[in-house]
Order: structure tokens, then sequence, then C-alpha cells
């Protein structure tokens, strides 16, 4: 087996790294980068644990290899918060205790503000397509789904005041 | 394993002509490196076609739309055009799993993973859509019906990729709708899947038909008898029975735990005349 040299783009720093080419995007993040906030629930592209974006957009890092991600540009949910100030997402999904367990949790804040940022005013209906990939097998969506609807009116209103 | 992401499909016909062992191609990787996973294949090299140019783009040409064999299904929902051509083929692409495959998963490999169940296969051959494929001999274009042919199988060359899936140009009066059946609204594998094409005539007849079932037999299923039964009506209830009919009569389904023979070929028959009637509306039919 040749180990492949990857240059690529994490949460906005230039990173190299070198990997096996069996690896998936997920095994590099957590094994080999320590970014262990991508989880692994099922490997096959089921439960959304893994979700990360590429070049901005919401893929399972389970079904993408490390080599692919070759000059591209990968976010993940250590890149969320704003250095101690954490995404809004971040603080509703804990005031509206939106996690028990919290194994899904990275997964469902990366394909909320991948929502977010391409629809910062979603319906219920919207929120609950948007978030079909991803599984929780704890808080039954409702409390995850009010959490993503309080963060969206807080992003609105940052949206808002960015503007004035 | 070995990786490569070559930038010409001349490249990547040579390095999978010239590969020792098993070769795959990948472009969205939804369903190979699930089957990766699972060890269910272990190739000696993978050959990501997603570096080369001419597979990355939609095209809207004078010929009609060219859908590079790596654009992922949530662009093809973006392409405002595209839908308004081919509305039934754009649904289907976008039933294919959740945001998360959306964003990776292409209807060319869709096609060449060669799912019975593959929910684009029916209506993009409803459409008339071809393939074209190319290898070390060349190009050649191919009907999208001809490449699969089992589950799991397809007619491509071991030195052969798709690169692009090409739709024709809209007929006049023509419309398109695709249904599929799942237990649940998403997130799901079709149990029957209906596509239906059909272009009308001057005084609101179906002049054209193409219908195609997914689902029901190893490969997707042209019911030319169902598309015959149609032909020179206004979709009227005894057109549609008799539809109805030949679909069930089309129909070799297995029983899985997704649903049983009768089922399947129940549903076939109650999906087809839904659909038909969904393209008879967008063909402008009253």
């Amino acid at each position: 087996m040749s180990a492949v040299q990857v240059s690529t783009t994490v949460n906005g720093d230039a990173i190299d790294f070198v990997c096996q080419p069996t690896e998936t995007l997920l095994d590099v993040l957590r094994n080999r980068l320590g970014l262990i906030g991508s989880k692994e629930g099922c490997g096959t592209g089921d439960c959304g644990a893994c979700s990360v974006t590429v070049d901005g957009q919401l893929v399972c890092s389970c079904l993408v290899l490390g080599a692919e991600a070759e000059g591209r540009k990968i976010g993940t949910v250590e890149g969320l918060a704003d250095g101690d100030k954490l995404h809004p997402l971040q603080k509703q999904f804990i005031d509206n205790a939106a996690l028990q367990c919290g194994v899904c949790t990275p997964g469902f804040l990366v394909a909320a503000k991948a929502l977010l940022d391409r629809n910062p005013n979603p319906t219920e209906q919207e929120i609950r397509y948007a978030l079909a990939g991803n599984l929780c097998r704890c808080t039954g969506y409702d409390k995850i789904v009010r959490a993503v609807n309080a963060a969206a009116r807080d992003v609105r209103k940052q949206q808002a005041r960015k503007k004035r | 394993m070995r990786y490569e992401a070559p930038s010409t499909t001349r490249e990547a016909s040579a390095l999978l002509a010239n590969a020792k062992g098993k070769a795959v191609v990948l472009a969205g990787g939804t369903d190979l490196l699930a089957r990766l996973k699972s060890g269910d294949i272990e190739p000696d090299l993978v050959v990501d076609i997603k570096r080369i140019d001419t597979t990355q783009s939609i095209k809207r040409m004078a010929s009609g739309f060219r859908i590079g064999a790596s654009v992922p299904c949530v662009e093809i929902g973006r392409s405002a055009a595209l839908k308004r051509a081919w509305p039934g083929v754009v649904e289907a692409a976008q039933l294919i799993g959740s945001d998360q495959i959306q964003g990776r998963c292409t209807i060319a490999g869709n096609l060449c993973n060669a799912s019975p169940a593959a929910d684009s296969v029916p209506a993009l051959i409803a459409a008339g859509a071809k393939a074209s494929v190319v290898g070390t001999a060349g190009r050649r274009t191919v009907a999208v019906e001809k490449i699969t042919t089992g589950p799991g199988k397809t007619s491509l060359g071991k030195d052969e990729i798709v690169e692009s899936i090409n739709l024709p140009k809209r007929p006049p009066r023509t419309g398109d709708a695709y249904l599929r059946f799942t237990p649940r609204t998403e997130m799901d594998i079709a149990v029957v899947g209906a596509g239906v094409c059909l272009t009308l005539n001057g005084k609101g007849e179906v002049s054209k038909a193409r219908v195609v079932l997914g689902a029901v037999a190893p490969t997707a299923v042209i019911v030319a008898d169902a598309a015959n039964a149609i032909i020179g009506s206004r979709l009227e209830d005894s057109a549609l029975a008799e539809m109805a009919a030949a679909c069930e009569a089309a129909c070799n389904p297995i029983d899985d735990m997704r649903g049983t023979i009768e089922f399947r070929t129940d549903v076939s028959g109650v999906l087809a005349k839904r659909a038909a009637k969904i393209a008879y509306q967008r063909a402008g039919g009253k």
C-alpha cells in the first residue's frame, strides 16, 4: 500500500498529512489530526455523526477518503466556536438541553450550521428535512429542532446588527 | 490499495486498463466507501474521477443538457434550467439520501452502481438519457438502459468510465415525472419506482410515452405495453387501468424486508398511474 501525501485546509488552517489510501477523511481527522469532535456512528453514511463540510458542502466524512481532501477546504465542528465564544447553535443546544449522550451532537451542529448558512429563517419542516441525515437515539429530536430554531433567531439578530 | 486522481479521462482509462487486480471508479463514493468499509470489495486501485474537468459541471447545450459524472445531486437540484426541462429527473436525483449524501452522490454513480432500486435510473431512461462513455478505444454514446445488466453489473469495459449523462432537449408538449414508494418519507430505498415521460399532440392526446419501473426486476424495466396503453388517450380511467395492468405484468420482483412480490407488483401500477398524471399535466395536458 502506498501512502498518500495530502495538502488541505481544515477550519481555515493549512494542513499537510500523510495517510493510507484506505483511510477515510474521518479516520484522518480523528487519528492523525487529533480533531475528535467528528464521531464515527455507523461508518456507512447513515447516521451523520461524522458530518463535516468539504468546500462548503455538507458531507459524511466517513464516505470521503482522506486522499480526496487534497486542495479542499474542510470544516469541522471544532471550527464552529470563535475562540471561547460559542456559536449560537452550540449555545442553544446547551440552553435547550438538545443533547444527552452527545455522540450525535457534533454532526447535528455541523449539519444545522450548513442549513443556517443557506437559509437563516427555516421553517420547522425545513429544519427536520435538513437534519434527516442525522440520527439521535436519545432526545427524540424535538429539543434539537427547538434549539436550531432558537439559534436561527440569534443568527438573524447577529446579521441584522452587522448590517447596521 | 492505490489511489489515483487523474485530470483527464484518457489517463483514467489508461489507469483502469493497466490495473492489475481489481480496479474501481470513484465519483461521489456514497456506495463505494460503504462497500469498502464492509469489506464487500477490496480493490487494488481506486480511480477518483472528480479531478477531471469534463466531469465537473452541468452544461446546457443546443442538444440538451450534459451532466458531468462527478456533479453531486445537490447541484442538479440547484439547476433551475434543468428543473424546468426535466423535473422528473431532478426530483428522482433529489430523492437519493440525506443532505450529506446529496452533497456527494452522483447520477452517473447511481447508474454504474447498478442497484435495481436506483432512483435516478427509471427517470433518466424515461427521459431518453444517454451515457457518454470513454475508454482506451475512444468515446461511445450509450442509452442509459444499456448500461445496467443486472444487480451490481454493467456493460462497461474494464477501461471504461461514464464521463457524463446527457439529456436531450425537452421536445414540445412533453413532461416527465418520477415517483417511488418507501415506507417513510425520507432516508429510504425504493420499494418500487416509476418514471414516466409523455409527449402530447395538439389535441392533448398522448402521442409518445415511456414508462419505466425500478426495484421490481434485476434492472429497471421499460414497459412498452404500458406506454402503448396510454398512447392515443387523454389518460382516461380505462387507459390508465390498462397501463397499470401492463406494469403489473412486467414485474419480476424479489421478496425482501422492504416489500413482498405481491405488494411490489400492485404498487407498480399505482405509482405508474400517478406518475403518468403528473407527467401529463407537465406536458400541458388538462
